[in-house]
């Protein structure tokens, strides 16, 4: 094997650029990472703009919403508030990376280890990633929503569609179906099927609002009565079947939105685990392409300046603090599994008896898969990693007086801190649990959802206002939101308000 | 295996659409907006674009989330003083390492949003809604001139139209495709006759007979047919007119303060830039008079001073004799506006109306007239209403006070007419 640098400038070329990626393939084949194929493509620093606001997706339909993003993100760039990330990459079969041509060669080498080797990697092993989303399929399907969509703006007018996207988008991370494996996607079957189930849906929404009048008595025969009979927790799901004024294609749209919902779900379930894996590769397959003599000691240099920048977590009181940095923490624990398994100390033999020692290609590939941040942290989180972090929690009631410091980075407080750690990152606590409870279908129509407190957390009042009135608008009458806690309303939301007098209630 | 594909060259406006539904969704914030940018601005810099900013809270997109309150625990990194157990008194409310659940991504703590718009767009929703009066009825109307323009190719015309590189072209490939199997038989009979050993064999010499025969029927192909001739095309296109010019009118009289001269120049300068926008070559006249009237330079005409009374109809009358001299009505869009404190002479107004009804407006396509005083009307006025009541469609006039009021006014006198 040569000993020979490929290269000594930092000007990028194509050439140079298909090199690197034929050398760290290779040695990600060595560590044995199983990838989708790779499509690289290099784009100017407008197309990364465009990249960002479109979410990261290559072709998305069209909203306002992106509209501002981009001019958010336009806007900042050009002050130089910001600078652009080096990439994107998309979860999809090839697996599409996006490099700025404005990077310089070793960025281009580090963006390549992070995302064509270790992002996608990731999204081919880990089972959250198998189960609920379809590489294959997603651009298929995200073309079928772009051209759906624009169908239905030259049918129904573009206030119209727009008036059903913001609706769901505002009820979107409420449209995941969180035990049910979604059926796989593909624009050709969608084409077909949609037709089809148009009609079949229609129908069955009419079926539920038969309107043929009951006589009072047996109404009051069926107190027990409720629909839905268990309550939904995906809200899309529950209105794109059941909303009773919806049209089928606006059902379509509900469709569309809660199936990138669906797709973007597991990336918002193991994000310090997909940036950890990605960090940890990049800087073990750069590092073993320096130990062989590929790269220069400046290549090197330049690749560790950045790579400190991305992992750099500042302490909580730092001006720079906004939270846990996702790459810093998922980062140190990968590291920290392969030292555990390579140089294992008494104290790991105590906390990972199972890995200590273990082969730590293995072990990786399994933490890999297998986890999602919440469960990730929660079992490999080691105590080394607390003390480097200086890891503290606190708890703020609003019960007591002052913020208690309940537990830190000791031996009295390793499990408290890991336990409250993957609390952080469960999706569950974080969103208000809000679910369907019941539709007054025999009635007044009405829609009662309940939000079911967790730690006493209430809703916050100005937003969900305004959500309630999405929700109005897809379900199509009254819609009522109760926060509950040990079965006791604690907050009520109403759309449309309820006025404290509601005799002279005027039909709108 | 990797593809590496260079997109640089691939579009970069993937969001153009979407950006134009996010100033469409707001495009009541933003005209608002614009319209106190042109208020403020400075005369000289309305071509440029402008920082729209939009208050925050109108654009959020809502989601549910936690509001304060309640059990939080969080983990924070880079513990430097604390032990468990510790009490840390809450900071107040806001900011601070405590309190607040997680904040929603559409960037809680800005004020306001704001983005850059381009002139082109800044000046579109200047000019949003307005509609130079009659501009279509002479741009129909001047169909007298016509303009020889391209249009592809044909397969007739007069010989001085040929194309050249297309005719031979066509017959090149006529010839490739009515050739080719002969001259494959061709190919392949010189092959044989170089593989034969005896040039003299009976099967060489009817070999050599019959690459005689192709060839000739490959010279028979012509050259060149009728039907490869092609033709350059071109056809007769009506040319609207699309030549403006427009009469700046001012009063200079001690009367007329910089204060209203201000006022009466971001008039003129809307003006321009709305017509700047419609019409391809614009000639600017600039009329100022006092007792008498004389044509003169923008710089003079805003900044110089002079002093005297005030006979309106000199200017008027300067102006007719100018458009009979240099803008024929038939080949220019004639557009004038006036601006005046609303002195007059007495005796005067009645000439002006005179000098309009009967000589200006009938050429024109819109005469606007400003006042700008916080005085009584005086006699031009009237004088004018009456012009106004006898020609609704070309003449307008309105009165305003100060700078604020220009741009509705502006407004109010180019309203798009509904059919």
């Amino acid at each position: 094997m040569s000993r020979e640098p490929i290269s000594t400038s930092s000007e990028w070329t194509f050439e140079l650029v298909q090199e690197y990626d034929r050398e760290i393939a290779a040695i990600a084949e060595e560590f044995g990472l199983d990838t989708y194929p790779n499509q690289i493509e290099i784009i100017s620093s407008e197309q990364m703009m465009d990249a960002y606001a479109s979410v990261g997706m290559p072709l998305g339909y069209n909203h306002w919403s992106y509209g501002k993003q981009f001019l958010s993100v336009e806007q900042s760039y050009k002050r130089g508030q910001m600078g652009l990330a080096y990439e994107i990459v998309i979860n999809s079969n090839p697996c599409i990376a996006y490099l700025m041509e404005e990077n310089t060669l070793p960025m281009q080498a580090l963006v390549i280890a992070h995302a064509c080797y270790g992002h996608n990697s990731f999204f081919k092993g880990n089972y959250l990633f198998q189960s609920w989303t379809d590489a294959e399929s997603i651009i298929d399907y995200l073309v079928f929503a772009k051209n759906y969509i624009s169908k239905c703006e030259e049918r129904h007018g573009v206030d119209a569609v727009e008036a059903v996207l913001d609706s769901c988008h505002a009820i979107m991370n409420y449209g995941v179906d969180r035990y049910k494996r979604p059926y796989p996607l593909s624009t050709v079957e969608e084409e077909e099927k949609q037709a089809e189930r148009e009609e079949y849906l229609q129908k069955l929404v009419n079926d539920l609002w038969r309107t043929i009048p009951k006589s009072e008595k047996s109404r009051k025969h069926d107190k027990g009565f409720r629909f839905p009979s268990e309550p939904q927790e995906n809200l899309l799901y529950f209105f794109e079947k059941n909303a009773p004024l919806l049209e089928p294609w606006q059902r379509e749209v509900v469709r569309i939105v809660r199936k990138l919902a669906q797709y973007f779900y597991p990336q918002r379930q193991t994000q310090v685990m997909n940036e950890g894996w990605a960090c940890f590769w990049h800087y073990t397959l750069l590092n073993t392409l320096y130990d062989r003599g590929k790269v220069t000691d400046g290549f090197m240099l330049e690749f560790m300046q950045s790579h400190t920048s991305v992992i750099y977590q500042p302490p909580y009181n730092s001006p720079y603090y906004s939270g846990i940095n996702p790459y810093t923490l998922g980062f140190n624990i990968m590291m920290d599994i392969r030292r555990i398994c390579e140089n294992p100390t008494a104290e790991d033999r105590d906390w990972f008896p199972d890995i200590a020692g273990s082969d730590w290609v293995e072990t990786l590939d399994f933490a890999m898969r297998n986890f999602k941040d919440e469960s990730f942290i929660m079992q490999f989180l080691s105590p080394k990693v607390m003390r480097e972090l200086k890891l503290f929690t606190i708890v703020d009631d609003d019960l007591r007086e002052d913020i208690e410091v309940t537990s830190i980075h000791d031996d009295m407080g390793y499990r408290a801190v890991r336990e409250a750690m993957s609390a952080q990152y469960n999706l569950g606590n974080n969103e208000p649990n809000i679910q369907v409870y019941s539709a007054d279908v025999r009635g007044d129509r009405s829609l009662t959802l309940h939000h079911y407190r967790h730690n006493r957390k209430p809703l916050d009042e100005q937003s969900a206002n305004e959500v309630i009135k999405h929700v109005h608008r897809l379900w199509g009458f009254d819609v009522h939101l109760h926060s509950m806690e040990g079965g006791e309303i604690m907050q009520s939301f109403h759309c449309p308000p309820k006025l404290e007098l509601d005799a002279a209630n005027p039909v709108s | 295996m990797s593809y590496i594909i260079d997109r640089r060259l691939n579009s970069k406006k993937k969001s153009t659409v979407n950006r134009q539904r996010f100033l469409r969704r707001y495009r009541e914030h933003i005209r608002k907006a614009v319209s106190d940018a042109v208020d403020k601005r400075s005369i000289t810099d309305i071509e440029r674009g402008e920082k729209i900013s939009i208050p925050s809270k109108d654009i959020n997109e809502p989601i549910f989330h936690h509001g304060k309150g309640g059990h939080n625990t969080r983990v924070l990194p880079g513990n430097d003083q604390f032990s468990a157990g510790d009490h840390i008194p809450r900071p107040p409310s806001g900011q601070g390492g405590g309190g607040g659940s997680e904040a929603s991504d559409s960037g809680e703590g800005e004020d306001e949003f704001v983005f850059q718009i381009s002139q082109e767009e800044f000046l579109n929703f200047v000019f949003e809604d307005l509609e130079l009066p009659n501009l279509l009825k002479r741009q129909l109307a001047g169909l007298e001139e016509f303009e020889y323009r391209r249009a592809g190719f044909s397969n007739e015309g007069n010989p001085g139209q040929i194309n050249v590189v297309r005719s031979l072209r066509s017959a090149n490939a006529r010839r490739i495709a009515l050739t080719g199997k002969s001259r494959r038989a061709l190919r392949e009979a010189e092959q044989e006759l170089e593989d034969t050993s005896d040039k003299d064999s009976n099967d060489a010499i009817a070999l050599q007979e019959k690459i005689r025969t192709l060839k000739a029927r490959i010279h028979r192909v012509p050259w060149l047919d009728d039907y490869d001739l092609k033709y350059n095309l071109h056809v007769k296109k009506p040319l609207p007119t699309s030549k403006a010019v427009m009469f700046c009118l001012m009063d200079v009289s001690g009367s007329m303060d910089q204060a209203t001269k201000d006022v009466a120049k971001r008039f003129f300068l809307l003006l321009f830039l709305f017509l700047n926008r419609n019409y391809k070559h614009i000639d600017v006249v600039f009329i100022r008079h006092h007792t008498s009237a004389k044509e003169v330079d923008e710089q003079e005409f805003f900044y110089s001073r002079e002093t005297g009374g005030t006979i309106v109809s000199s200017a008027l009358k300067l102006m007719h004799e100018i458009v009979q001299a240099r803008y024929s009505p038939s080949e220019w869009n004639i557009y004038a506006a006036q601006a005046s404190d609303g002195d007059n002479w007495n005796d005067d107004s009645a000439v002006c109306q005179k000098i309009l009804t009967e000589q200006i407006l009938p050429v024109t396509q819109y005469f606007s007239y400003i006042e700008i005083t916080n005085r009584d009307r005086q006699a031009l006025w009237h004088a004018y209403r009456e012009i106004e009541a006898a020609f609704p469609d070309s003449f307008a006039m309105k009165h305003l006070v100060d700078a604020g009021d220009i741009y509705p006014v502006f407004r109010e006198l180019f309203r798009k007419k509904i059919a």
